[in-house]
């Protein structure tokens, strides 16, 4: 078994509001930033997990993420599982 | 009429709602979050509050509390289940009311009186309101901008499933009446069969003069009534 | 036992070392005689904790020595985790207010949301369940933008904190000045309710009870925060004062408060204190020092968060949502299985001992060993002369009676003072924090005081904070007055009682010759005021050095008031209520316009001398208003403070926000005064009252009967009409739409923009 680590990007549906996005990219606009088209905020959650492989660790994630991690009446998730890290072989 | 209230460690108007049960004159009881049964309970609220620290999305991790299976079942038996506030985001995670509920449009928690139109007298939370009355009590939330996606949407409308709109005081909806962003000016929806009801505004916050408002306690006499109404109806049946 | 030798790895005990800490050498020379030998790095990290100004009061103990504290409603006074009174009915309220000044200063969100957790832990060890908050902040002007930040930064965190916990916030207040730009004062108050047998206290009673530590696990955050409160902030401070930022859990605080009322109720424990300022440290010295008796405890079984913690970061740690229980011997299990229930950890770490000594020991090797109660108590103690700042003198002697003309016109100066932030409506700020959970907000905020039932009854308790900086800074001891009389005036308008304040003391640094004369002197003006109105100080919190690169912020000694009401019936709320009912002032005009809202807002000056208070003249108000609240003649009672009687004329008019459209008012004044002085000037001892037409009699002989003067000086009119004033001089006629636009409208306008 390896330990690897799993990036769940998790983000609004495309077309539904996103109030933070919004004010941030107003924000933005104020600054300076013109060239800002659009600005979408999610959330990004990193999970430390036993398995025997990158794409079996990913799996998992993703079950998670259908149940628990992301709503899948608002939310997109995305999930990458890192190569397990120098020395984390048990 | 026994009423259980779920209590998560992180409930705040667990004991509002029991206290509006009592006001209503049925039999409240709380029931703890781990238990697995609702025992004898004919209807069920889940209250206000934070439930598990709302951390990760509001009601996420409260909806995988061993509770939670028994008041499903209870709800697709036809069992009456009412989600106050962090209730109605529970009952949207657990799958028992469509849609979900984002962030307020404003970005800010807000909390203060608003003013809701009774869009349904029929369903056995209301019956005890007129249908088009407007009636005040407070909001006291983050995440109350009522979302679902056009089909839902539609399919909500179209079968009469929305039960409170919020308004201004003459009943008017608007978009300055409108606290959240809630698409359709929604407050308050049912599920399909009718025995779920779920709202961001707090019923159990209106219950006495001296708090400024009695128009919650209706929801409750409603809802109490609503048990003994069924029994009476199947006795003369 | 064994002397505690340096640990492999310490710094040896240097001055510069003992300087860091904070320590003088005369300090210093005192903790050696205490210990009799050279401490260890362990020890002189919690003498300089236990010692700093935070808990150990150097330079203010003596002069708080003066402040009266006892009462026979008083069950605990100062030197607990709360004060404690008795409000009636079998009920005990403990409240208190605290400072976390500096930690919002540095990062507003977490500054301020751990501010309320470690008040309501205050309280809740007290074993009462919060009910209410408070909040009294203090921010630069508004149109800067760090300002802005702070502002939206700690109320974001107060409210994201305290409404999860599911505590109403039912008032206090909010104030911008260019006094405090650098320097936001962030104090935080919390009422809770117990019945009276239900009250605990932080001791370590009974020798071979049981160490336990509750709730979070210790990590390295905050560490030193105790000294840190007690040092003035420099330019280039912020990035290195973050690790000592803490980071605050109210869902953990809330299994916390829930479990901790448990096991108070369970009988299972002897002692409770929250580990807040020097953590570890000052709980369990000061549970032994309160008892007599001595702890020890080894770090080694507290549990932590990182590894490799060194027994001097686990003594000082801050970190949030921890709790020191003192278990009697034999029930460690049963503790344990409560504080499982609520998913919380606790662990034995220690015990009680009769050695008097607090030690700490790490695997069994002592590493610390130090007499507890000179630990607790024995901190040196200073009261060094103070002189006024010649500048502050000149700013209070200046003749303003140059000022009595606006420059616009009066309709612009009225326009100006009701829409200035300060009168403003603070409903952006209020209406982010859950007022109305828990179902017994009685008033809400937005009035003079907000009012809580006592779950059951129907007893009130009511609340408000107080202090008008503007006016300590140009007069300690008038404006600290001022401030205990306008914060009875403002509980005693519901129809409560005053009985007991807490007060949070915001100063600069007690070095300087000028600020330990705002201090003594508004010392001795809360002495004063205290004394005369019989409302004890119960407890509170000393908050010294909040000054960047030499500016001080105005002195706010901030007074946090309760009072009780016997019969909620009797309420009385702030807004005029039907057209035809009569207006009068309760109280005289004199047209006190010294540090006035007017003179800033208008002409943009802080000077005069500000408006001085008739202790007996306020008494006799006071009890005056109680008789017309509990006769219940009184439509309407609102004080008359900040933005004088133009404020609280608009308010009464306004009423709260989203109530409806509220009514207009027709009056007249024929006081000999300029206009000016008359609607802004700021004295006090008054009070615009309204009654039905059939009570004017009434009104009028319950003041004659109480030597308070009343004047008729209006009626109130239907929805829709405006607000007229007549003086000698004037006639204004104010439309409501525009009133209610700059009352309501002048904070959301500038904090609805862009960033």
């Amino acid at each position: 078994m390896n330990r690897f680590t799993v990036e769940v990007l998790v983000t609004p549906r495309p077309g539904l509001l996103d109030p933070q996005g919004k004010a941030i990219h107003h924000a933005l606009a104020s600054l300076g930033y013109d060239s800002v088209e659009d600005v979408r905020v999610g959330r990004a959650i990193y999970l430390d997990i036993e398995a025997g492989s990158a794409a079996e660790a990913t799996e998992r994630v993703e079950d998670a993420c259908r149940k628990l991690l992301a709503n899948p009446v608002t939310e997109d998730f995305r999930v990458t599982a890192a190569e397990p890290a120098c020395g984390a072989v048990r | 009429m026994n009423v259980a209230v779920i209590t998560f460690p992180g409930s705040n108007c667990d004991q509002d709602c029991f206290r509006s049960v009592e006001l209503a004159g049925g039999s409240p009881r709380y029931v703890w979050h781990r238990e697995q049964s609702l025992g004898d309970a004919d209807a069920v609220i889940v209250p206000g509050g934070f439930a598990h620290g709302d951390y990760l999305r509001p009601g996420a991790i409260a909806r995988f509390s061993p509770i939670m299976g028994a008041v499903i079942a209870f709800a697709r038996d036809g069992g009456l289940v009412v989600g106050i506030c962090n209730g109605f985001q529970v009952l949207c995670e657990a799958g028992l009311l469509p849609g979900a509920l984002l962030r307020n449009e404003s970005m800010r928690f807000q909390s203060h009186d608003c003013a809701l139109r009774v869009e349904r007298s029929g369903t056995p939370f209301t019956r005890d309101y007129r249908k088009g009355r407007v009636i005040r009590m407070p909001l006291s939330h983050a995440d109350g901008n009522y979302y679902a996606d056009p089909e839902t949407l539609a399919a909500l409308e179209a079968t009469g499933r929305v039960v409170f709109r919020y308004s201004d005081a003459r009943g008017t909806v608007s978009a300055e009446a409108n606290p959240n962003g809630s698409l359709n000016h929604i407050a308050g929806i049912v599920n399909a069969d009718g025995n779920v009801l779920g709202m961001m505004p707090h019923p159990d916050r209106a219950i006495e003069e001296a708090l400024g408002s009695v128009d919650g306690l209706p929801l409750f006499t409603s809802l109490v009534g609503s048990g003994a109404g069924t029994a009476a109806h199947t006795e003369v049946a | 036992m064994a002397a505690p030798q340096p640990r492999s790895g310490d710094p040896p005990i240097t001055p510069d070392l003992v300087d860091e800490h904070g320590i003088s050498p005369d300090e210093y020379r005192e903790i050696l005689a205490i210990m009799g030998r050279e401490p260890t790095f362990t020890e002189l990290g919690v003498f300089s904790a236990m010692w700093s100004e935070h808990c150990g009061y150097k330079n203010s103990k003596r002069l708080l020595r003066l402040l009266p504290t006892k009462a026979p409603w008083v069950i605990q006074g100062p030197g607990e985790n709360a004060g404690v009174i008795d409000v009636g009915g079998g009920y005990a309220l403990a409240f208190k207010i605290e400072s976390h000044n500096h930690p919002s200063a540095v990062e507003p969100y977490q500054g301020a949301a751990t501010g309320i957790g470690g008040i309501l832990r205050d309280v809740f060890t007290m074993g009462a369940r919060p009910v209410a908050t408070l909040n009294s902040l203090h921010f630069g002007d508004l149109d800067r933008p760090r300002v802005r930040y702070l502002f939206s930064g700690v109320v974001k965190g107060i409210g994201d904190y305290g409404n999860c916990v599911g505590i109403p916030s039912t008032g206090g207040e909010v104030y911008f000045d260019r006094g405090y730009e650098d320097n936001p004062i962030v104090n935080a108050m919390c009422l809770g309710l117990m019945r009276k047998e239900d009250l605990i206290r932080g001791t370590a009673e009974g020798v071979g009870n049981t160490l336990m530590a509750v709730g979070a696990r210790t990590g390295r955050d905050g560490i030193h925060g105790a000294t840190f409160a007690s040092e003035e902030l420099s330019e280039g401070d912020d990035v290195e004062s973050r690790p000592q930022v803490q980071v605050g859990d109210p869902f953990t605080e809330k299994l916390l408060l829930e479990a901790s009322l448990e096991l108070i109720a369970s009988g299972h424990i002897v002692g409770i204190q929250d580990m807040g300022a020097a953590g570890l440290t000052s709980s369990g010295a000061e549970m032994a020092g309160r008892s007599g008796t001595g702890v020890e405890m080894d770090v080694a079984l507290v549990p932590v968060r990182e590894q490799g913690m060194t027994p001097y970061e686990i003594l000082l740690s801050e970190s949030q949502e921890r709790m020191l229980v003192v278990a009697a011997a034999g029930r460690e299990d049963a503790v344990r299985e409560i504080l499982e229930k609520w998913e919380l950890e606790a662990e034995t770490i220690g015990s009680v001992t009769a050695t008097g000594t607090f030690r700490v020991l790490e695997d069994g090797v002592a590493v610390a060993d130090i007499p507890a109660l000179p630990l607790t108590e024995g901190c040196p103690t200073y009261e060094r002369p103070g002189e006024e700042s010649a500048e502050v003198r000149n700013l209070r002697q200046m003749d303003i009676s140059g000022y009595m003309l606006p420059p616009a016109g009066l309709e612009e100066a009225f326009l100006a003072v009701v829409g200035s932030p300060n009168v403003a409506s603070k409903q952006w700020v209020y209406e982010q924090y859950d007022t109305t959970v828990r179902a017994n907000s009685i008033e809400r905020p937005g009035g003079d005081a907000g009012v809580i039932r006592v779950p059951g009854t129907n007893r009130g308790v009511a609340s408000s904070t107080d202090c008008n900086g503007r006016h300590t800074y140009l007069n300690p001891r008038a404006g600290a007055m001022g401030a205990v009389a306008e914060a009875a005036r403002n509980v005693t308008c519901t129809g409560a009682v005053p009985m007991a304040i807490t007060n949070c003391l915001n100063f600069g640094s007690p070095l300087k010759p000028h600020i330990r004369h705002q201090f003594r002197e508004a010392v001795l003006g809360m002495r004063d005021a205290c004394s005369y109105l019989e409302t004890p100080v119960t407890g509170g919190n000393v908050s010294f050095y909040n000054e960047t690169d030499g500016q001080a912020v105005y002195p706010t000694p901030v007074i946090g008031m309760i009072g009780v009401i016997e019969d909620l019936d009797t309420i009385v709320r702030h807004s005029f209520r039907g057209a035809g009912d009569a207006i009068f002032l309760l109280g005289a005009n004199r047209g006190e316009l010294g540090g006035s809202e007017y003179l800033y807002a208008v002409h943009d000056l802080v000077a005069g001398e500000p408006p001085r208070v008739d202790l007996q003249a306020e008494r006799a108000l006071q009890r005056c208003l109680l008789a017309m609240s509990s006769r219940g003649i009184l439509a309407s009672a609102h004080d008359v403070a900040g933005g004088g009687l133009a404020a609280t004329l608009v308010e009464s008019c306004l009423g709260r926000p989203r109530a409806g459209d509220g009514v207009g008012a027709s009056v007249r004044f024929t006081d000999d005064l300029p206009d000016a002085a008359l609607l802004f000037g700021e004295d006090h001892g008054r009070v615009v009252v309204s009654c039905a037409p059939n009570e004017e009699e009434r009104v009028r002989r319950v003041a004659s009967d109480h030597g308070v003067p009343c004047t008729r000086i209006g009626t109130v009119t239907v929805a829709g009409s405006p607000l007229e004033i007549e003086t000698r001089a004037s006639t204004l006629r104010l439309d409501m739409d525009v009133l209610s636009d700059q009352y309501f409208g002048a904070i959301p306008s500038v904090m609805n923009q862009a960033v």
